[in-house]
């Protein structure tokens, strides 16, 4: 990972969320051009890392520069300007439910291009012929299922060509039809557009079958980074449940409580 | 040593809330600083405003015409009943007009439109929060403030006071129709003595001023309470709760300081 020029660094954060430690110490580099998926348990903050990434969030200490530079240390005009250049696939898809499907696609180009309307037009047709929904344009959002709606959302993330697209949980929720066409239009699109992706998920065999790299994170910190191979063949603990979906280990089944046995005979008592 | 302990921790306590409500208070001011004086507003603003303007303004117009009428209706009546008795009866024009444009027309109007435009806003602002669409915007490079946040403020600030002038017309037909058709009062000393008694600047525009100042604060308290609701189902309802009580009490409260400082003599 270090031979190639990273867009994305992130050194030594730390955020806690009122007492509860999201990240004590996080370094990653993401990869220019490649496909970086960033997985671990729920609630292990990966969203928030996104979050962070994109300027939502700021961290306790520590920070996340995008091509070289603080992204938060940047005016809130020049943070702006610098998500112009991110495109986002939310978990929930996150279309304006007030706009058409074309409109939705239309309107990252509308707001932030000087570009006539016809152009807008074929663009707009272009990125929704490349997810399949050109048919399904004039839909509203209500209208679609939650597939499409992911569908439109991708074509809407991508309709600037932005530098990195970051995927938050893309395949949540999705039947393994939608699921194999996301997968399959993620990479198709990462190797026609030459954009950095960063993938948050922790659907296992879809994730290691399309990311360059996979970086793990659960309490807090990096418990792995690697190939999708030498994830396989990892010996950390954290690992090994996580990618065998073992329900006890590191990262225990019980939620933490007293004494069981002291508590039951306390009610009958 | 325990009551020492918990009496600390009741200062903590107290400590903690009022920095909480001082950074709330802290945010919302940056809410309307940025939404309508920092960030620049182009021409495409305009257009979301006049949507807006039909979705918080128009659309209120119903209810604000039907409580205008029955309250001038209403007023009409009581006031006859009262005024008969020393046969001044001529005089509920005046009573009626004075009552809407002064006090009733903004209030009644402000307490309706933050049950019906207010909490819509919330739970509109809110929604959009729930399902990332604010999210959703700042990362297509649009600052939600000025794209969501400003044409609803405007459209607040603007069609308030227009609502309460509607309100009191109707008002003031309601109570004419009451008066001179159904009870007998003569319509010629009906209007005049109105006209004589309701000063433009003294009555009419400090009625409009009113109604202004309580469409800020309607609108201000509805975006923001949007804003900082919890995205789940039940943190959006206890916001638009909150959006009604807070702008209800900053009603009557305002309503209270104004009408000292416009006809207290103070």
């Amino acid at each position: 990972m270090d031979n190639t020029e990273s867009v994305i660094t992130i050194k030594h954060l730390k955020f806690n969320r009122g007492e509860r430690v999201i990240f004590k110490d996080i370094n990653i580099s993401i990869p220019k051009g490649k496909i970086t998926a960033i997985m671990g348990p729920s609630g292990s903050g990966k969203t928030t890392l996104l979050k962070m990434i994109g300027g939502q969030l700021t961290p306790d200490s520590g920070e996340v520069l995008v091509s070289a530079l603080s992204v938060h240390g940047r005016s809130r005009s020049a943070l702006f300007a610098m998500r112009k250049k991110m495109g986002m696939l939310f978990q929930s898809g996150a279309l304006f439910s007030d706009m058409s499907v074309f409109e939705n696609v239309a309107f990252p180009l509308q707001v932030n291009t000087d570009l006539s309307a016809l152009l807008i037009r074929d663009v707009v047709l272009m990125k929704l012929q490349a997810v399949g929904l050109r048919g399904a344009s004039d839909l509203m959002p209500s209208e679609l299922s939650g597939g499409m709606a992911r569908r439109v959302a991708l074509a809407r993330a991508i309709a600037l060509d932005p530098e990195i697209v970051m995927y938050d949980e893309p395949f949540a929720g999705q039947d393994p039809i939608g699921m194999g066409v996301l997968v399959t239009l993620i990479k198709k699109l990462n190797q026609a557009l030459g954009h950095t992706s960063v993938i948050i998920s922790h659907d296992i065999q879809e994730t290691l079958s399309i990311a360059d790299y996979i970086c793990i994170i659960a309490g807090g910190e990096v418990v792995a980074t690697g190939t999708a191979e030498q994830i396989r063949q990892s010996k950390s603990a954290d690992v090994i449940q996580f990618i065998n979906g073992y329900p006890d280990g590191p990262v225990a089944f019980d939620y933490p409580a007293d004494n069981f046995m002291a508590q039951l005979k306390g009610i009958t008592l | 040593m325990k009551n020492i302990e918990s009496l600390l921790d009741g200062f903590a306590a107290i400590g903690r809330v009022s920095l909480d409500k001082l950074a709330g208070l802290g945010r919302a001011t940056m809410v309307i600083a940025y939404a309508l004086l920092v960030l620049p507003q182009p021409s495409t603003n305009i257009s979301l405003t006049i949507k807006q303007l039909f979705n918080v303004g128009v659309k209120s117009l119903l209810i604000i015409v039907v409580s205008g009428l029955f309250i001038g209706m209403v007023l009409g009546l009581q006031g006859y009943t009262i005024l008969v008795d020393f046969g001044s009866e001529e005089a509920v024009g005046q009573m009626v007009a004075l009552s809407l444009v002064r006090e009733l027309a903004p209030v009644v109007t402000a307490l309706l439109f933050a049950g019906r435009a207010g909490s819509a806003l919330t739970a509109e602002i809110g929604l959009m929060k729930a399902t990332e669409q604010l999210a959703s915007l700042e990362m297509i490079g649009v600052d939600p403030l000025r794209r969501i946040v400003a044409p609803r403020l405007w459209a607040g600030f603007i069609s308030m006071p227009i609502l309460s002038m509607i309100f009191a017309i109707v008002g003031v037909y309601g109570g004419a129709l009451v008066s001179i058709e159904w009870l007998g009062v003569y319509s010629g000393s009906f209007w005049s003595v109105m006209q004589q008694s309701v000063d433009f600047y003294d009555d009419v525009l400090n009625g409009m001023i009113k109604a202004f100042v309580f469409g800020i604060a309607i609108t201000w308290v509805a975006v923001y309470q949007g804003l900082e609701s919890i995205p789940t189902s039940e943190g959006i309802s206890q916001s638009t709760t909150r959006t009604v009580v807070y702008s209800s009490l900053m009603i009557l409260a305002l309503d209270f300081v104004l009408t000292a400082l416009m006809f207290g003599d103070i």
